[in-house]
């Protein structure tokens, strides 16, 4: 069944069957070499991002560009939206207009309307109303079914973050599907599957299925009737390298349109587009300037993803992210390198349109990465700061060679596997639970179970481990049975119809749990063990503060002695996730992950035994806590890269910030060492790294002067952000951030 | 059991030899340089004290590190020969796993268990603190003669060395004994490199801190013309110069 498309295409099981993965295998062409062969902007491009810029610029000041105030955003909602469709060599926005924000009710509409207030906008009476009245939402759905403890738990913020109000995200669609294959050979797919589904005795799990796959190819079709919109024929396959990227973009399109999930990424696109490039280039209809001036526009189009988020959504998640994670490079099975001339093209893109937070550039590392493509990754994080790192050489082991990064450390394979995103449990809070019986540090209130507090004059290290244990059980009970709760009702209310028609039907789900706190408690736990901690109580008996006397070694110093706790407590509350239940039989998983939250974490938790004080934020992620990492980036890098990934298989999120001269005497050693940081680092086990490369001084100078930074972008926790965009105590979060600057 | 005294450590050296290494401050120094910007390495009674072996199973931790960029393991200061029992133990110890040891001195000490220790060294960083033996009198407190001896063995023993110079203004910045050193580097076909590096008063708070007199406290960093031109005299060498600008 060979398209006239496939020309020049070697054939194989894809043709027959849907299957990305096998169709990259046999066409693509490995890329070994250098840099040198990199183009830059067009003339078009450079007039093109101008016009962005503009209104880029205008939205900086505004807060937002535009909203919608009335119609709920879906794939047909808007006609087509151009900024200068002359110029635009890849089209399509989300809205009617560039940067205007759509709305999402199917979420919730309270959260609707109150984002729309905050920027000044009042959400239409009637949109109200229909979703108050007539349509139920996600988030009603939740409360309707939410437990008394689930509420306090919330409340109290020992779990947070949760997707109980917002779209969970963490979804990739195979992109690259409609672009391969076009939108009617899927349709067909899916209705074969629903053909599979007619049997005698239809249980619910089976009816939920069937009603599914009926979404799935309803928006299929609206993707055909977004695409003629724009005038094109999606039905067909993509016949060049500027159709591949146009139909991958549009089904990305597609499911940004429809849903406004917290990460919406891209999945691993670059190595499946470079085989229409190379085609093209062979078949001399294609030059080196027009290819990346394709990548250059399909990225600008990224860049321009938004979403419209309540003030407490961005003191959460701030700088306005999205995720659109595009994972690059990374070794195949078979040994061949899976970096192609577009994993350059599309790292280039921070060179011809300057650095940005978003696409959430992800290169896929291993040892065995060709030399030129090392050097090259490295020369750009130390110029732009925009690329983070995750281990390949670990996650093939776990994911095969075609998986992408959802949000920021999420392996999953395209197409094959989904997350139940589930946010994080605050495991310092958790601790000083322990202390107090239960109570909450700040309030004084009973969220945990009532059982005895700690009341020796110091605390005693094998008493509190013991105690530990058991909050931590109620905490992984509670926490999964929320997380159950919010995706019952996010399938049933908000389901991801365009993005699941891009999986299989049959697919790996997981439930993605996450703690934060994790240095706070290994100090923690280390202090009471190795010094002497005493609590300060108040006169109703509540821990409010702890006095330290004597040194206690601190994780993230490359000591086994601290370090073995940390690696403790991720095994322990892997293992109690374990033991629950899940919905649709989801496997558990864990993250080491904050993102910005870790400072709204660190203003909801009281002192804590390791000496940080109440309010002050939680380190980011799996990094040790601002300033105690002392015996240079190594000793911390090393700590971190012994916790393990079997038990936080949903990833292990590190941020580093190095200044330029601590890497070498000069550019060309700078590059050759921080490739080489690289490669020791995720030799020696680490999962992910976001590399920053600046002096802290260039951060103070931009928070005084961000006029004069508007491109600065800073990696913080698995996503960069735009540094002016940032709330201040964040800016002053990143600033405090150890640098590494001995030399 | 030989117990080293350690200053400090740091795991990502990446200014003090070839590739990134694991830089020991060894405390102690003879020296009493005026520009010096680690001035609390220099008392021998102060430090943590290690064996070799639990320093260098330190270091083996970061072998993975070492190997991806042809880095291994320096040993600075203070001055690392006034503690060579320890540091030949330490570095015997690196060979036989494989670990390449770079040491930084001034060459000041020289006897038997310095040349000891120079068996198991494949770099040397050699820091020539001036070349007229006046100058470097009154920059360092001690003579120079020793310094220019070690380089004489180390050029007999064929050990790579990079030599390093510390410009200062109105210190070491007599350009006749720069061009001398420069015309006597000419005979040691074993260095492989010159680094210049500007002073900085990065180092100058510890002074305060400790109660030292810091007198170079008017003293302004190179001009980058300086630098070119000391570069340039360097250069005629025939060896690469690296200078920190």
């Amino acid at each position: 069944m060979c398209k006239p498309q496939w020309e020049g295409f070697e054939t194989g099981k894809w043709t027959s069957e849907i299957d990305v993965r096998g169709f990259i295998q046999t066409n693509y062409t490995p890329y070994e070499g250098d840099d040198s062969f990199l183009a830059g902007a067009t003339k078009r491009t450079e007039e093109l991002f101008d016009e962005v810029k503009k209104l880029m610029l205008e939205e900086n000041e505004k807060g937002i560009l535009d909203a919608e105030t009335k119609v709920p955003s879906s794939i047909t909602a808007f006609g087509p939206g151009y900024v200068d469709k002359d110029k635009e060599v890849i089209v399509g926005f989300q809205t009617d207009k560039p940067l205007k924000r759509g709305i999402f009710p199917n979420g919730g509409v309270r959260v609707v309307k109150s984002a729309l207030e905050s920027y000044g906008y009042e959400l239409d009476k009637q949109t109200e109303s229909i979703y108050t009245s007539n349509r139920k939402t996600h988030n009603d759905g939740v409360f309707d079914a939410y437990t008394e403890d689930m509420k306090k738990a919330r409340h109290s913020a020992i779990i947070t973050g949760l997707p109980d109000a917002y779209g969970r995200g963490r979804i990739i669609g195979d992109y690259r599907r409609v672009a391969l294959y076009g939108v009617d050979r899927l349709i067909q797919e899916k209705l074969e599957q629903k053909k599979r589904l007619e049997i005698n005795c239809l249980e619910s799990p089976d009816i939920r299925l069937r009603e599914e796959i009926s979404e799935q190819i309803k928006a299929l079709k609206l993707l055909i009737a977004m695409g003629k919109s724009y005038g094109f024929d999606l039905t067909q396959p993509a016949k060049d390298a500027v159709e591949a990227t146009q139909w991958t973009y549009f089904a990305y399109l597609a499911a940004v349109k429809e849903q406004d999930g917290a990460a919406m990424s891209l999945g691993r696109v670059s190595t499946f587009l470079d085989i229409y490039v190379e085609r093209d280039i062979k078949n001399g209809t294609l030059t080196e300037e027009q290819a990346q001036e394709i990548m250059d526009h399909f990225v600008l189009k990224l860049r321009m993803i938004r979403f419209l988020r309540t003030p407490a959504y961005n003191d959460l998640f701030s700088g306005d992210p999205t995720w659109v994670t595009e994972s690059i490079g990374g070794m195949g099975t078979d040994g061949r390198t899976l970096v192609t001339k577009s994993s350059f093209r599309v790292l280039n893109t921070l060179v011809n349109l300057g650095p940005a937070p978003e696409p959430n550039l992800t290169v896929l590392w291993s040892t065995s990465l060709p030399e030129g493509f090392k050097k090259f990754c490295a020369k750009i994080s130390i110029t732009t700061s925009s690329i983070q790192y995750e281990n390949d050489d670990l996650m093939r082991d776990y994911w095969g060679d075609d998986y992408g990064i959802a949000c920021c450390v999420s392996a999953m394979r395209i197409g094959k596997q989904m997350q139940f995103f589930g946010a994080r449990a605050n495991l310092a809070k958790a601790l000083l639970y322990t202390i107090n019986g239960g109570r909450d540090e700040k309030t004084g209130e009973q969220i945990a179970p009532l059982f005895a507090p700690i009341t020796s004059e110091y605390l005693d290290y094998d008493e509190v481990m013991a105690k530990f244990d058991q909050i931590l059980e109620w905490l992984a009970e509670l926490y999964v049975n929320t997380l159950n709760v919010i995706h019952y009702m996010h399938d049933k209310y908000n389901y991801e119809r365009l993005q699941m028609a891009l999986h299989d039907l049959e697919i790996l789900r997981t439930e993605a749990c996450g703690i934060a706190g994790l240095s706070v408690v290994a100090d923690a736990l280390s202090a009471i063990k190795f010094a002497k901690v005493k609590p300060v109580r108040d006169e109703s008996g509540l821990v409010i503060d702890y006095e330290i006397d004597g040194d206690f070694p601190k994780y993230g110093n490359n000591d086994d002695r601290v370090d073995s706790i940390a690696i403790q407590m991720v095994e322990l509350f892997m293992n109690k996730i374990r033991k629950q239940k899940t919905y649709r039989k989801a496997v558990p998983t864990l993250s080491i992950l904050t993102i910005t939250s870790n400072v709204v974490y660190g203003k909801k938790t009281g002192s804590t035994p390791d000496g940080r004080k109440a309010g002050v934020p939680l380190a980011p992620g799996a990094n040790p806590m601002h300033g105690r990492d002392t015996h240079g980036a190594i000793a911390s890098m090393a700590s971190v890269a012994k916790l393990p990934y079997k038990d936080a298989q949903d990833g292990i999120s590190y941020t580093f910030s190095i200044i330029p001269n601590a890497l070498g005497k000069d550019e060309d050693s700078r590059e050759n060492h921080l490739a080489s940081l690289l490669d020791g680092y995720f030799h020696d086990g680490g999962h992910h790294i976001n590399v920053n490369v600046f002096d802290r001084e260039t951060l103070l100078d931009a928070m005084d002067h961000p006029e004069k930074y508007p491109q600065l972008t800073v990696r913080v926790s698995g996503y960069a952000v735009n540094f002016i965009k940032l709330t201040k105590e964040q800016q002053l979060d990143v600033i405090s951030r150890t640098f590494h600057d001995r030399h | 059991m030989t117990i080293g005294k350690i200053h400090s450590i740091e795991t990502c050296g990446t200014v003090d030899g070839p590739g990134i290494r694991f830089v020991t401050f060894l405390q102690g120094c003879p020296l009493r340089c005026q520009f010096c910007h680690n001035p609390d390495t220099w008392d021998t009674h102060k430090g943590t004290e290690y064996t070799p072996t639990d320093l260098v199973n330190e270091i083996l931790k970061y072998k993975s590190y070492m190997k991806f960029s042809g880095g291994g393991t320096t040993f600075t200061g203070g001055e690392p020969l006034l503690q060579a029992d320890f540091v030949k133990e330490a570095f015997e110890l690196c060979k036989k796993n494989d670990i390449s040891t770079a040491l930084d001195t001034s060459g000041f000490i020289f006897n038997d268990k310095v040349k000891e220790v120079l068996e198991y060294t494949d770099i040397v960083l050699l820091d020539i603190k001036n070349f007229d033996p006046e100058v470097y009198k009154s920059v360092t407190g001690v003579a120079l003669e020793n310094t220019l001896a070690f380089l004489d063995y180390i050029r007999e023993k064929n050990i790579n060395t990079w030599v390093r110079y510390v410009l200062v203004p109105g210190l070491t910045d007599n350009l006749k004994s720069i061009t001398k050193l420069a015309n006597h580097l000419k005979e040691y076909p074993n260095v492989s490199r010159i680094e210049l590096l500007p002073f900085h008063k990065m180092g100058e708070y510890k002074w305060e801190e400790l109660g030292y007199d810091y007198t170079l406290k008017d003293t302004m960093e190179p001009s980058l013309a300086l630098i070119n031109e000391v570069k340039s005299i360097f250069e005629t060498c025939g060896v690469s110069v690296y200078a920190n600008i």
